[in-house]
């Protein structure tokens, strides 16, 4: 159980890649490596939160009003996450702004309530949020490393904001530019390198299942028709 | 006797892909001979980069999908995107940028919805809106033209440059870009549209010396010169009927009929018709780049609905976008909505009559 959710939450269904859930906050924020990974570990800790108190409170909320109480714990967390960071990754809070509270509105997160939490018990369901978190931070990491490289040509530019003062040294220069290329930075450039990421996850899906298909069809045992053993 | 059968249409010019392409190539050739007059080597090195990009890519992705290369290569539309992109780039742009731009049209733009007659968008200006987005400053930075630079550049001085950003002597595409009185030039549109903003009205403008050597008052003589050399050219294709004559007359008579508007509400500050028409890439764009049979309408009226609005939208962002010119922009805009044109422009068969509508309540 727990290793199907693994692999589905960061791999086969994937809430970024394969639901395409949450793509307004995955667009906009993923212009650096910092801020995908930030806004990512919020996402995953609203999940992990709103999960763990759907399941719970599963068996006392009737099918009517459902939506209401998702979004009103889901609010909760949200605002607690908002708090943490204003006090604890000030400049972070900052440059993420209005995509912290819009954490809310993450159909990823109703989604999982609705489809996963409210049919499961605690431990499963904290756990599919983790995962489906962690898949969620992977591709905001994932693109917004894409989009800061091919931008600006560093990687973790910033970090400071999310680790402390200490990992101003972790910015990694790859190449410098008189002229960044800006598409990539710019929301078009999101677009293009989200379609990208998912044309590519198809490909490797595609090369998975040849191979599956392959090695079956190599270890198939011939049957003797003609022999009279 | 033989009853010989056969269908519609039957008197046509059998033309294929690759000769089509290779005319309209020929009809270049008055435009980037004016071109490099004017604006010196780079426009052929920007040329041969694009058309190698364009060569390789394509072999590239075609080879990727499965397709056969040769047959790809032999319709001569990579190499139009090619020249097409070239001649529209600022002539000292670094190579990197021309070979992004050629890869994106290539690639992105053409390949990536399905080759030559799927692509949605005119692959040269799609490509060209996205370098012009990425890189503003490089792509504005156009070289005064002809005599009227200060510093003579040669053709070793233009390799350099594109290549490694600095000329044999030195200079910097800045310094390169400087007039003779040491001011900056910029292009007329761009000229003109700084002036403006900053308070002097349209007709100060246009009197600045840059104006003063031209055929027209309202253009300068390398701009204007090298507009008229590429609409002798698309002249040329419509009477060999490579393309009609529908988009390139809509889209001139759009740019005029909004330019003389704007211009009789305040003739202080929006530029004359004539300007708007001979100055950018009007009518570059009018012939050679709205004219795409693969991404413009195809029904009579809706070319000239869709050359219309491309001159519509080509004086409006002019006039009121953060861009001096825009015939690329409106191209892209109303490929988007060609589909819908098409759509409702469907011609009449003959004999065929609209259906009645059922009108209800009525006896």
């Amino acid at each position: 159980m727990f290793k199907q959710l693994t692999i589905d939450g960061l791999w086969k269904n994937n809430p970024a890649l394969v639901q395409l859930l949450g793509l307004c906050p995955l667009l906009a924020v993923t212009s650096s490596v910092i801020n995908g990974l930030g806004l990512g570990l919020a996402t995953a800790l609203v999940l992990i939160g709103s999960n763990a108190t759907v399941s719970i409170i599963r068996d006392w909320v009737t099918p009517a009003i459902r939506i209401p109480v998702f979004v009103m714990i889901i609010a909760a967390f949200v605002t607690i996450i908002q708090l943490l960071m204003n006090a604890f990754t000030y400049e972070l809070y900052l440059a993420l702004g209005i995509f912290i509270p819009l954490i809310v509105t993450n159909c990823a997160i109703i989604g999982r309530a609705e489809a996963f939490a409210s049919k499961n018990p605690l431990p499963v369901s904290a756990f599919d949020g983790l995962m489906m978190g962690l898949g969620f931070t992977f591709i905001l990491v994932v693109l917004g490393g894409l989009r800061e490289l091919l931008g600006n040509g560093t990687l973790l530019n910033g970090a400071e904001r999310l680790f402390g003062a200490g990992a101003e040294s972790w910015k990694v220069t790859v190449f410098t530019t008189e002229h960044p290329f800006l598409l990539a930075i710019l929301p078009p450039g999101a677009f293009l390198g989200m379609g990208l990421l998912i044309a590519v996850k198809n490909i490797i899906d595609k090369k998975m299942a040849e191979q599956a298909a392959a090695s079956e069809t190599k270890t198939v045992v011939r049957a003797r028709v003609t022999a009279e053993s | 006797m033989k009853l010989v059968l056969s269908s519609s249409p039957h008197q046509h010019v059998r033309r294929r892909t690759d000769q089509v392409m290779r005319l309209v190539i020929y009809a270049m050739v008055p435009g980037v001979i004016a071109q490099l007059y004017f604006f010196g080597w780079g426009v052929l090195i920007q040329m041969l980069i694009a058309l190698v990009t364009a060569l390789v890519s394509e072999s590239a992705i075609v080879a990727l999908r499965k397709r056969q290369i040769g047959q790809a290569l032999q319709d001569y539309s990579a190499v139009v995107t090619a020249l097409l992109l070239a001649v529209s780039l600022p002539p000292l742009l670094p190579w990197w940028m021309t070979v992004i731009g050629t890869f994106f049209a290539i690639a992105v733009v053409k390949q990536l919805y399905g080759g030559l007659g799927f692509n949605l968008f005119n692959p040269a200006m799609a490509a060209y809106v996205m370098l012009l987005i990425s890189f503003p400053a490089a792509m504005s930075s156009w070289l005064p033209p002809g005599e009227l630079a200060a510093h003579a550049v040669s053709f070793g001085d233009v390799v350099s440059v594109i290549f490694t950003g600095f000329s044999q002597s030195g200079y910097d595409i800045n310094q390169l870009r400087a007039g003779i009185d040491g001011v900056t030039m910029a292009t007329p549109l761009d000229y003109v549209k700084t002036q403006v903003s900053q308070g002097y009205t349209y007709s100060e403008a246009i009197n600045h010396r840059q104006f003063t050597d031209s055929l027209w008052s309202s253009a300068s003589l390398g701009w204007s010169a090298v507009a008229l050399a590429y609409m002798l050219g698309g002249l040329v294709l419509i009477q060999q009927r490579i393309i009609s004559w529908h988009i390139p007359a809509s889209l001139i008579a759009g740019v005029a009929v909004t330019a003389t508007f704007l211009s009789m509400i305040n003739g202080d500050v929006y530029g004359s018709a004539l300007f708007h028409c001979i100055n950018g890439a009007v009518l570059f764009g009018a012939f050679f780049i709205a004219t795409d049979p693969v991404s413009a309408s195809t029904t009579p009226r809706g070319r000239l609905i869709f050359g219309a609005a491309i001159g519509f939208w080509t004086v409006i962002i002019r006039t009121f976008g953060g861009y001096p010119d825009a015939i690329a922009f409106s191209v892209v805009i109303m490929n988007m909505a060609v589909p819908l044109i098409d759509y409702y422009t469907q011609p009449k068969v003959y004999g065929q009559q609209q259906p009645v509508k059922q009108t209800q309540g009525e006896p």
